[in-house]
């Protein structure tokens, strides 16, 4: 199978694991992700916070890359850039008085063809392989999935699982050899992009979460979303408190490729700040 | 040559503003087969029809055309006049030139055309119809009642009451249906049991009531006064005759724990039981999915394996190897009372809908719905009437109380308001406040409801006196945190969010209809709404007949209702019927369709179309008896007149009376020439 494939800026810079993690589960279940060439920003959180127009055409250009590339689907790991991908493909399929003003803004041809796929679905879709693949070196670890409050909303554009009571995560877990816990704050709010204006308000919601998790008995968080992972990796020191034990937080396709196999060190498990390292010694020592 | 007369109203200024009646009058008096034309103020009032009446006797017409308002007005008017005259009522016809033209049109003189050319083709129609017989059809005087809940109970005794006979079926093993259930009912706090099982025990004795309990309505054939109804007994193992209603079977049963349905789950029952203490009939009846006896006898067992009840039935009336058995019955009308079921979040999911998984319903204990909530307010119910939580058996101090759940909300639930859960939900709040008087209730909701006799000031009672906290917003979820249930809501009035802690959650969700609504209403040839909820006839002027004669709706089957409500529709059902059933024959208009049986090939697709079920088969033989071929045949009965085989009719076999082929052909060419 073949994919075109958005990284975003995160996936080149933050969240570089994610990238990483992703490429090598790609390759080891025969996914073929060919990167946009010529990809530009999506417009998250400043674009759409700015203007309309920019906000749509942002992500119509990648999109009009991916058609002229051609591509029929296109990956977009990053929750906000799948969001926003998404949000511009609906919202000028809806319209085509829109669709004319982001054309002329584009200055090339856009047939809006392209569907956005997300790092779960994706997985999702591989579930069987990945079952197929793995070997039982996740089995009896405890993993709480964390969905934020963007990846599977809003439900008309996403689509692809409940807004409120969503599985997709915990099928993706299951078919690993994992076990998802049942919590109450899969959906919350991390704080999203405001990580530096207001870190207090981010400490706050993601002790919340953090210590929602832990009762639930979640060795791990597993996200699929950079600014998620941001927020609860790198600033989680400051919610420990009370001396709690650290929580690691992977992404999706780094529990996938723990599953699979894959050395830490290719997923990118050493650039966490929580240590994820122990985690993954004790999947490898589960396989001997 | 015709002689058609031509009659152009004015309708007071209605028509005479934009329509010239008098150039009407006068173009259609030159028109060929017009022997009179004339135009005048009202032609409805009774100077008009007697120029009417007399333009017939003394011109000798033949047939009338007037150009006034629509037929749905007064056809039946005019139609009436010509009878008084001796001419067949179906060769006056309407030309509509109010609604079809003074009405929609300002350019006088263009508008004056249309109206010329309206009545020229209905002239032109006129010119093919043909004298037509009032369709005369015997009626029998019994009644079907679907339904066994207080709708069905009502509409049952009133038509006893009346003098006809009743046949009520129920599916359940008792009659009594939702209010059963309850407590107390709103707005006066009366028990419910107290003022309905008197009705029970009325139906049950009354002479002219044949009571069916755990029946089902299998099939129905026929028509408005002559209908066939196959019903299901469906076999209890319990022989009603012997049985005395003494209990010792359902005390002896070794199975006791079965979920019991009227207690919405929230208590047990035995395999052998009966619904409530005060069950019309009283007769037990053997759950076979949970008896002992049964399942084993599935698995293929050779030997009983027990038969505890049937050992502890002094009277032997214990009977496992009953069967199903079939009962057909003769009624002239039928009323629809299949009354409801609460929106059970997962269990019943609508289709395309997805729910709200986000409440956990079903995943927390401590969250049920609000005739759950009955249960456990009924001095009856499994917990002897005291508020208790079912999760730990321990008295909730903090209850919340969630309005419009899967209602008015089109995008997760059903778009209609199911109008009882405002007032069921204050009177919850003050059952609780009457019985836990420490006991905080706060209900969240998006608007009061309370329209009706009582009502509002039920509701303010519940905030005033009994000091329910009414926040107005929604809940986004729920979720159990250790022993309390953390409530998110929004409270839209101060604009800020609340996390409330609560003991119990008790859930107003939507009523919908009884399950197997769609497969009764095709039995019945009745149509239903989207949400599978009986149309009524009319909106307003017909609200408890069908779009079939003789089906009649009352209750919660028909939109969700209260008490009040359904049993103003069941007396209204049931007048209907007494007012069908004072009649000697059935009157119908023979405006229906007629099947030319030299030409029916027998493809049947008229039969596949009609909405109605009015079309039968009919064997067409030589004088030796071999069949020659099938035909199609339209029951005159059933008929409604749509048209719709006629339009279907490859072979152009099907005629429609007063709509024929030619009669519309005749109005095109009018229109064309």
């Amino acid at each position: 199978m073949r994919i075109g494939y958005y990284p975003g800026c995160s996936l080149h810079a933050t969240a570089r694991e994610l990238d990483e993690s992703l490429r090598a589960v790609a390759s080891a279940l025969d996914l073929e992700l060919q990167e946009l060439d010529d990809w530009s920003c999506c417009g998250a959180t400043s674009g759409h916070a700015t203007n309309h127009l920019l906000s749509l055409a942002l992500p119509a250009r990648n999109l009009a890359l991916a058609e002229a590339q051609g591509h029929d689907r296109v990956l977009a790991p990053c929750a906000a850039c799948y969001n926003r991908l998404a949000t511009a493909r609906h919202e000028i399929a809806a319209d085509a008085a829109l669709a004319a003003r982001v054309a002329r803004v584009l200055e090339r041809p856009f047939a809006n063809r392209v569907t956005v796929a997300n790092l779960v679905e994706v997985l999702r879709e591989l579930g069987p392989a990945i079952t197929a693949r793995a070997g039982r070196s996740l089995a009896g670890l405890k993993v709480a999935c964390y969905y934020g409050c963007l990846l599977v909303r809003p439900a008309a554009v996403v689509g692809f699982d409940d807004p409120e009571q969503p599985t997709s995560m915990e099928d993706v877990v299951r078919a690993a050899g994992a076990t998802p816990v049942a919590w109450q704050m899969r959906l919350e709010c991390c704080g999203g992009a405001f990580s530096l204006a207001r870190t207090a308000s981010v400490v706050r919601l993601g002790r919340a979460i953090l210590d929602d998790a832990r009762r639930a008995g979640a060795e791990a968080l597993v996200v699929a979303c950079p600014m998620c992972h941001s927020n609860l990796d790198f600033r989680q020191s400051a919610m420990l408190e009370r001396g709690e034990k650290p929580l690691p937080v992977l992404y999706l396709s780094e529990l996938v490729g723990l599953a699979l196999g894959i050395a830490p060190d290719t997923l990118g498990l050493q650039r966490h700040f929580v240590d994820a390292r122990p985690l993954a010694a004790r999947a490898a020592a589960e396989v001997h | 040559m015709a002689r058609i007369g031509v009659f152009v109203c004015h309708c007071g200024e209605n028509i005479g503003r934009t329509v010239d009646c008098a150039r009407v009058a006068d173009a259609l008096r030159e028109h060929p087969g017009v022997a009179h034309s004339v135009d005048y103020k009202y032609m409805c009032s009774d100077p008009g029809q007697a120029l009417i009446k007399q333009a017939i006797a003394e011109k000798r017409l033949d047939g009338v055309v007037v150009a006034a308002c629509s037929p749905h007005m007064h056809e039946k008017t005019f139609r009436r006049a010509c009878a008084g005259a001796d001419l067949n009522p179906f060769l006056c016809e309407m030309a509509n030139v109010r609604e079809h033209c003074s009405w929609i049109h300002e350019d006088r003189a263009r508008a004056t055309d249309k109206a010329i050319d309206l009545a020229r083709t209905i002239v032109e129609k006129v010119k093919h119809n043909r004298p037509l017989q009032t369709i005369r059809i015997p009626v029998t005087r019994r009644a079907l009642v679907i339904g066994g809940g207080i709708a069905g109970i009502q509409a049952a005794l009133d038509i006893a009451d009346g003098g006809a006979e009743v046949v009520l079926v129920e599916k359940e093993p008792s009659i009594g249906g939702h209010m059963s259930q309850l407590s107390e009912t709103f707005p006066t706090l009366d028990c419910s049991q107290c003022i309905l099982t008197p009705r029970m025990v009325e139906v049950y004795q009354h002479p002219r009531i044949k009571l069916m309990a755990y029946s089902e309505v299998d099939a129905v054939s026929g028509y408005i006064g002559n209908f066939t109804v196959k019903i299901r007994q469906k076999a209890r193992a319990v022989d009603a005759s012997t049985c005395n209603g003494c209990g010792a079977c359902t005390k002896a049963c070794i199975q006791r724990k079965i979920p019991s349905e009227f207690d919405e789950r929230l208590g047990p029952r035995s395999a052998i039981y009966v619904p409530f203490p005060q069950a019309v009939p009283n007769t037990p009846v053997i759950d076979r999915a949970n008896c002992a006896y049964f399942k084993a006898k599935a698995k293929g067992a050779t030997k009983a394996a027990c038969g505890k009840c049937a050992e502890a039935c002094s009277r032997g009336a214990i009977d496992f190897d009953q069967q199903d058995s079939f009962v057909t019955e003769k009624v002239g009308a039928i009323v629809v009372a299949t009354g409801f079921q609460l929106y059970r979040i997962g269990a019943d999911q609508p289709q395309g809908l997805t729910g709200y998984g986000e409440y956990g319903y079903g995943t927390v204990p401590d969250v049920i719905d609000g005739l759950q909530f009955e249960r456990l307010a009924s001095a009856s119910g499994p917990t002897g009437g005291k508020i208790l939580r079912p999760s730990d058996g321990r008295e909730p101090k903090r209850i919340v109380f969630l309005q419009c759940v899967g209602s008015r909300d089109p995008a997760k639930g059903m778009a209609y308001c199911s109008k009882i859960c405002c007032m069921y939900v204050a009177k919850h709040t003050m059952l609780y406040r009457h019985k836990v008087h420490d006991g905080q209730a706060t209900v969240f909701y998006m608007d009061i409801r309370a329209a009706g006799k009582g009502y509002d000031e039920f509701t303010r009672r519940a905030i005033e006196e009994d000091g329910a906290r009414y926040v107005r917003g929604r809940v986004a979820r729920l979720y159990r945190d250790g022993d309390v249930i953390k409530v998110h809501g929004f409270d839209t009035l101060s604009g800020e969010p609340l996390v409330l802690d609560a003991d119990m959650v008790v859930l107003a969700t939507a009523m919908r209809p009884q399950p197997g609504i769609e497969a009764l209403a095709q039995k019945l040839s009745v149509s239903y709404d989207q949400h599978g909820f009986i149309n009524e006839a009319h909106p307003k002027l017909r609200p408890v007949e069908t779009n079939t004669a003789g089906v009649f709706v009352a209750g919660a089957c028909q939109a969700p209702r209260d008490i009040p409500d359904s049993v103003a529709m069941a007396s209204a059902a049931a007048s209907k019927i007494l007012g069908l059933f004072s009649q000697a024959e059935l009157e119908r208009e023979p405006t229906v369709a007629r099947v030319d049986t030299g030409l029916c090939s027998g493809c049947f697709h008229c039969e596949r179309v009609c909405p109605y079920g009015a079309v039968e088969r009919r064997e067409i033989r030589d004088r030796k008896g071999n069949l020659l071929k099938v035909v199609a045949e339209v029951n005159p009965g059933v008929c409604q007149g749509c048209g719709t085989c006629q339009a279907t009719c490859p072979s152009k076999s099907v005629e429609l009376d007063g709509f024929t082929d030619q009669q519309i052909w005749a109005e095109i060419n009018a229109l064309a020439l």
